[in-house]
């Protein structure tokens, strides 16, 4: 019998217990709250009658919002966008990282890299605030500069396919600082003395690159882009809503903007819902497809 | 290790710097040229000739904005959430974090806590129960709204107690042996090592409620309680002027709803571009912490 030691450890228990008791009552009312409140997505909800009182009506919401013909152009209108801005988040920020680490006077590295990364602590509102500006038709720097070339001025903003390229351009924009950072870790941590061996092998700084360097780096390319995949139905929620206007909702319309225009616009909780439950799923099960497979080809965990 | 400098080695390194400054130049350009603006001359800059230097320069859309009610209370707002939110955030992610770094021998009930956090990482509600859940707890309008929905940051949590982790177990032991209980550790051992982290999550933490614009525009009903960047938001969606005066007319040479909204622009920029330079090195840590380590 050790009646001491156990002692120490239930006080102990409830000490952690009681640490995590606020995060847990938090999240417990504004995370499991909302994904309780997924029922809204079975009933036709009305406000007032609340999730108890408003009326069952199992998978209509489903069917109505699956047979609007809106329904589908959003959809691939989400994964056109998002699958664009994966691709162009791996080859932009892979490409300066190697143009960066093959700069040698440090401080002409570091002033680029605080400029390049300047744009992703600013919010969507005043990036879209400045882009609006230099985009504009008619008094935008952008167009004034096209005018100089004798080029017709462009609606960036008003334009579908334009749009699109202003969205994946300016996602470029805020988003490359900081993979960027995590590829040039990756390229400090390549042990130097392979490069030494290849170069008294005779080999030029391309081969260095091109045998030394990308292989290196396979294993963090290969993990930033399984986690990216998790984002597949995210295409930007921030920036789409706060640059685009009816004009463009055929090219530029998201799961995202659709839901918030869906429910706090059009008040249609119900339906509203159901799409947000749609991409959650689908989120869960690449969220969840990617971990597992980060875990298996790059031995990553979070905890 | 010898650099050997052919010329085609020499061509690719100018030409490196070269692009390297160009793409930097663009990226920072359409943050200049809005600097710019805000202290132009409203004719200069609807004629075009502001790039990146002030043409006419004067205060006056600056002058301007700080006499209006309701970027100034919105400025108010943000600092209030700023405040409440970044001592509330740090507060639970140390509380949480500790208790989820210590080994399952010492804890037992961890792993339960750790899934009932994942799963919030990994599956949410969406906007509408979301929407519902604050309106039905009754924080519409209320500074709350902005606050508490997202006061847990699991991703937070992880970084702290990957970092817990990273302490050697002696540190604990000699603690309680020395007869200190674990809200003592925690507060005298725990607490002053964890310093630079706590530093980073706060600058984070700090940026994100400067930055968060969407919470203030579905919860608050009112807009005198909207913070900064919803404001701005709605500036730049109506981009009018109707609230100037007439007494105002003589100002309206030197400014327009353009430099007054490039001047407030770069107001609102300026607190997060003093604080990103110094989150740059702990950016890497930060991401190597909390991914990792296992």
């Amino acid at each position: 019998m050790q009646p001491k030691p156990n002692r120490i450890r239930r006080f102990n228990a409830s000490a952690y217990h009681l640490m995590l008791l606020p995060a847990v009552v938090l999240v417990l009312i504004y995370s499991y709250g909302p994904i309780a409140g997924i029922v809204i997505a079975f009933q036709d909800f009305v406000p007032s009658h609340g999730w108890y009182g408003s009326e069952w009506i199992g998978l209509d919401n489903f069917k109505y919002v699956f047979n609007m013909p809106d329904t589908m152009q959003v959809l691939s209108n989400t994964l056109l966008l998002s699958v664009m801005k994966m691709i162009v988040g791996i080859l932009f920020p892979l490409t300066l990282a190697i143009l960066l680490s093959e700069i040698k006077n440090a401080a002409f590295k570091r002033t680029i890299q605080t400029v390049v990364y300047m744009p992703y602590f600013l919010s969507w509102v005043i990036l879209s605030g400045i882009l609006i500006d230099i985009l504009s038709p008619t008094d935008g720097i952008v167009n004034h500069a096209l005018k100089l070339f004798g080029i017709e001025p462009i609606y960036f903003l008003g334009d579908g396919l334009w749009f699109r390229i202003v969205l994946v351009a300016s996602h470029i924009w805020k988003e490359l600082g900081f993979d960027t950072i995590v590829y040039l870790a990756a390229i400090l941590n390549i042990d130097k003395s392979l490069n030494e061996a290849a170069s008294l092998d005779g080999a030029g700084h391309w081969k260095q690159m091109w045998h030394i360097t990308l292989p290196g780096m396979r294993p963090i390319i290969v993990l930033l882009s399984v986690l990216s995949l998790g984002n597949i139905l995210n295409a930007g929620f921030d920036q789409v809503f706060n640059l685009y206007s009816p004009q463009v909702y055929d090219s530029a319309d998201i799961l995202d903007t659709y839901v918030y225009r869906l429910g706090m616009e059009q008040m249609q909780y119900g339906v509203a819902t159901a799409v947000g439950l749609f991409k959650s799923v689908v989120s869960f099960i690449f969220i969840t497809v990617s971990y597992f497979l980060a875990y298996r080809l790059a031995n990553y965990r979070i905890f | 290790m010898i650099e050997r400098r052919t010329p085609s080695r020499r061509l690719f390194v100018y030409s490196n710097y070269i692009v390297l400054t160009l793409f930097a130049a663009t990226c920072l350009f359409p943050i200049l040229h809005m600097a710019a603006m805000s202290v132009s001359s409203n004719s200069a800059v609807t004629a075009g000739w502001v790039t990146i230097w002030p043409v006419g320069f004067n205060l006056d859309s600056y002058n301007y904005i700080v006499k209006n009610q309701a970027f100034l209370s919105s400025i108010v707002v943000s600092f209030e959430r700023l405040l409440l939110g970044v001592s509330l955030s740090l507060t639970l992610t140390i509380l949480a974090a500790y208790p989820l770094s210590k080994p399952n021998l010492k804890f037992r009930s961890r792993s339960v806590y750790s899934w009932f956090f994942v799963v919030t990482m990994i599956f949410n509600g969406g906007l509408i129960p979301g929407f519902m859940v604050v309106k039905e707890t009754g924080l519409m309008d209320s500074i709350w709204a902005l606050i508490l929905p997202t006061a847990v940051n699991v991703y937070n949590i992880v970084l702290m107690l990957n970092f817990f982790r990273t302490q050697p177990a002696e540190l604990e032991e000699s603690a309680q042996i020395d007869g200190a209980g674990i809200w003592r550790t925690l507060w005298s051992i725990y607490l002053p090592i964890s310093k630079p982290s706590l530093a980073t999550i706060a600058l984070f933490t700090i940026i994100f409620h400067w930055n968060a614009w969407f919470d203030g525009l579905i919860f608050m009903n009112s807009p005198s309680n909207y913070p900064l960047q919803t404001y701005l938001r709605t500036v730049i969606v109506s981009h009018d002027l109707t609230n100037m005066s007439a007494n105002d007319i003589t100002l309206l040479q030197n400014i327009s709803s353009r430099t007054v909204l490039a001047a407030q622009l770069f107001v609102s920029m300026l607190p997060v571009l003093c604080i990103y330079p110094f989150l740059q090195k702990y950016f890497v840590k930060g991401l190597v912490l909390g991914s990792v380590k296992g």
